[in-house]
């Protein structure tokens, strides 16, 4: 994991002092609202419905036990004891005071931590896929990449008032992706070229929210050497050209639309022509630098153990289903990749009090070398755990409610925070989390179903992901009336593709019986081995339609 | 008169007047002291101004720099205006000025200029800001200099912190 020198202590600590500085002129009336929002915003300062939010950095989802122990330490003594782990890999505070704000940051900067541009219409938080670096079929470690894009982003004096906020995401696996790039403003996919020479294939223009779209390729190939440049084009193409006029407008998508993606292209070409070997192009030493940051950890060496994994799930059921859904694959014999799902029945997705995150923090140290890393699907990952452990692991996870068998199932829900904290919200999501996950308790039902990503919005902003859920719920007002509106299709993965809306809106209490009556038509109609999502291609919206309008 | 900035952060007095774009019909009205004009009708009309070192010109940030292309350095001043200070397309311009078409005369920040962008400007190539008027000036040396360093290479060192840290 990347650990700061002294120059990322020093800018860390200048970065204290100018928001402790900033925090104080605001207060005494020195710098406006306006003058304030922004700089509050690129300090991840939110002002909501209940109290203020604070959305703390989460660099590609890596955190270390002291971290989680230090946030643990932050929500009791500022907050109410809990925190939130959010669709961007970032974790958030629900109710820091604002002057308490700068103590904060001081108390994260000694943990190597910050809240540098997790909001605000700058380059944001980079994320990744959270099995970075432990599964085999990845082309290489998308970490470093991820770090030299962190820092390049972090302050870049050029790129601080863009005309909304821009998101990167890398993912370097070939057949799947857990970081949802095609869904990003950039999208970076880790290639090798037909010489086997390391690269990216770029995508533009993705995005949610209003007009949600899945990002066309602009440039099949790219040296990594040429990333921070090629990285500086794009952004001063639509730093240069996006709209400024209208904010709905303002996202690169709507640019790369209007100029069709090739015209697009051609102009971040003609603008990286002049920049590409300048000094910001990425040296051999400065990747290998970066590289020696995220080596593998001390594993030791140790067998597979099928056979008495095998004996322990023929003992236990519910290790079997643990093992069969939440525990993955390790490119390493012997060792295996755990996520702890935060998805129990009746917890808000992606909560976790003071006292969980201190438990995360022992589960990493006795499990694996300390370290977690956070998922967009609003879990936490253990990447390194011996096979030989898994047994006691579960034990000891199961009382923390970490260990609900669901993962990627129909009631791993992402679900933003909705009309319980968000002032944006159209409707409350929260509930509708719950009561579907309530309709849907029966694990054996739930595995029959398979995989299937249910994503749920409060409103248009689409914080919980829904356009790409293959069930989307979005929460719609209706002359003050709480609605939810369901989209069909959208998956975020290699397949990107975008929800389409099945038609009118549901009240919130008939929401379990209408996702029963799309699952039911699923049911009725897969073949062998069909996804829900395979279903929905082959057999089009129409039978769901009429099943549930009927 | 108001008050500049110097990349230093001292504070000087300042000379120069910003002409706004005269309206569809209406011409040029320059005045006695030395002044800014819109850059695209100062290259309209270059000949009338050779050897005019009390002219100087500036872009909204809309504009494209480009235009000036080979000449910049006929020029003593160029400004960049901020319409509003959320309005991030000057930073570009002013890099493109300085690496794009090597300008090496003085490059002034003027309109919603605050104090909490100014490193950012500096970063990206201006050396002078006039501050919005009711900003404090003597805050500006401080906030000139909130970080000692910076990641990235711009217009104030070539060298990103991944290159210096190699060496
Ligand atoms: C409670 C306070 C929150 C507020 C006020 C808020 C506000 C917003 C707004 C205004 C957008 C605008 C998006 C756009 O137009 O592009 C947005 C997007 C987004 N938010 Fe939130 N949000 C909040 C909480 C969260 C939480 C808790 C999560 C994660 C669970 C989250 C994840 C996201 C994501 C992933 C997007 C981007 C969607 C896209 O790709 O366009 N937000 N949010
Ligand atoms: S989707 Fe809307 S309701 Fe949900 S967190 Fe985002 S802004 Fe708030």
């Amino acid at each position: 994991m990347y650990v700061y020198d002294k120059h990322d202590r020093q800018i860390a600590a200048e970065r204290v002092e100018q928001f402790r500085d900033q925090t104080r002129r605001a207060l005494a009336g020195e710098l406006s609202e306006d003058e304030f929002l922004p700089l509050r915003l690129q300090n991840g300062l939110y002002v909501q419905r209940l109290a203020p939010m604070l959305r703390i950095a989460v660099p590609y989802g890596m955190l270390r036990s002291v971290q989680l122990r230090r946030l643990a330490r932050i929500t009791r003594d500022y907050d109410k004891g809990y925190a939130h782990f959010t669709t961007r890999q970032n974790v958030q505070l629900n109710w820091p005071a604002v002057e308490d704000v700068p103590d904060i940051l001081a108390e994260l900067a000694e943990v190597e931590m910050h809240a540098n541009q997790t909001s605000g219409n700058c380059i944001r938080n980079t994320t990744t896929d959270q099995f970075s670096g432990v599964q085999a079929d990845e082309i290489a470690d998308p970490r470093p990449y991820c770090e030299i894009i962190r820092q390049w982003s972090t302050f870049h004096p050029e790129f601080a008032f863009l005309p909304r906020k821009f998101k990167v995401a890398v993912n370097a696996s070939e057949h799947s992706d857990r970081a949802a790039i095609q869904v990003h403003d950039i999208g970076l996919q880790l290639v090798r070229s037909d010489s086997g020479e390391l690269g990216f294939r770029v995508h533009v223009g993705g995005g949610l929210g209003r007009t949600p779209m899945v990002g066309p390729v602009i440039r099949e190939y790219l040296p990594e050497k040429d990333l921070l440049t090629y990285l500086e084009a794009v952004l001063r193409v639509y730093n240069r050209y996006g709209r400024r006029d209208n904010k709905f407008k303002a996202r690169i998508k709507i640019l790369v639309k209007a100029l069709t993606p090739e015209g697009f292209a051609e102009k971040v070409e003609a603008e990286w022509a002049h920049i590409k070997d300048s000094p910001t192009q990425l040296t051999r030493e400065a990747i290998d630098k970066f590289q020696t940051y995220f080596t593998e950890p001390d594993y030791q060496q140790v067998p597979d153990v099928q056979a008495s994994l095998a004996t322990q799930r023929f003992e236990n059921r519910g290790f079997d289903q643990w093992i069969a859904n939440n525990v993955d694959t390790h490119k390493k014999s012997g060792y295996a990749i755990v996520t702890l799902t935060m998805k129990k029945t009746g917890i808000p997705p992606g909560d976790v009090s003071d006292r969980q995150l201190e438990q995360i923090a022992d589960l990493a140290d006795e499990y694996s070398f300390g370290e977690v890393r956070v998922t967009h699907q609003q879990n936490a990952v253990l990447a390194d755990v011996r096979q030989d452990r898994l047994y006691e692991l579960w034990q000891a996870i199961t009382p923390m409610g970490f260990a609900t068998a669901n993962l990627n199932k129909l009631t791993d829900v992402i679900c933003c925070p909705g009309g319980d904290y968000c002032a944006l919200a159209n409707a409350k999501s929260i509930p509708v989390a719950e009561a579907i996950q309530r309709k849907f308790e029966d694990l054996d039902y739930l595995y029959d179903i398979g995989d299937l990503d249910l994503n749920i919005s409060g409103c248009m902003n689409a914080c919980g992901h829904h356009h790409v859920g293959n069930i989307g719920v979005l929460g719609v007002d209706k002359k003050g009336q709480e609605f939810y509106q369901i989209s069909l299709g959208g998956s975020s993965h290699h397949d990107a593709a975008i929800g389409k809306i099945l038609g009118p809106s549901f009240a919130r209490d008939d929401m379990p019986d209408v996702v029963k009556r799309i699952i039911d038509v699923y049911v009725d109609n897969r073949t062998q081995e069909e996804a829900f999502l395979d279903t929905y291609r082959r057999i089009g919206i129409d039978p769901f339609k009429e099943r549930v309008y009927a | 008169m108001p008050k500049v900035i110097t990349e230093d952060g001292s504070i000087i007095q300042d000379e120069w007047v910003v002409v706004e774009r005269p309206a569809d019909g209406e011409s040029l009205d320059i005045p006695e002291q030395p002044a800014l004009i819109p850059a695209d009708l100062w290259l309209a009309g270059k000949e009338h101004f050779e050897g005019r070192k009390d002219i100087g010109v500036w872009f909204d940030s809309h504009q494209e720099p480009e235009i000036l292309a080979g000449v910049v350095n006929e020029l003593d001043v160029i400004a960049v205006n901020f319409p509003k200070f959320a309005d991030g397309r000057g930073y570009s311009i002013a890099r493109l000025l300085r690496e794009r078409l090597q300008y090496r005369n003085e490059l002034r920040a003027i309109g919603d200029v605050l104090l909490d962008q100014l490193q950012f400007m500096k970063r990206c190539g201006f050396d002078r800001f006039v501050l919005r008027a009711d900003k404090n000036a003597e805050e500006a040396a401080r906030c000139l200099n909130f970080f000692s360093q910076g990641y990235q290479a711009a217009t104030d060192t070539d060298v990103p912190l991944f290159r210096r840290r190699a060496s």
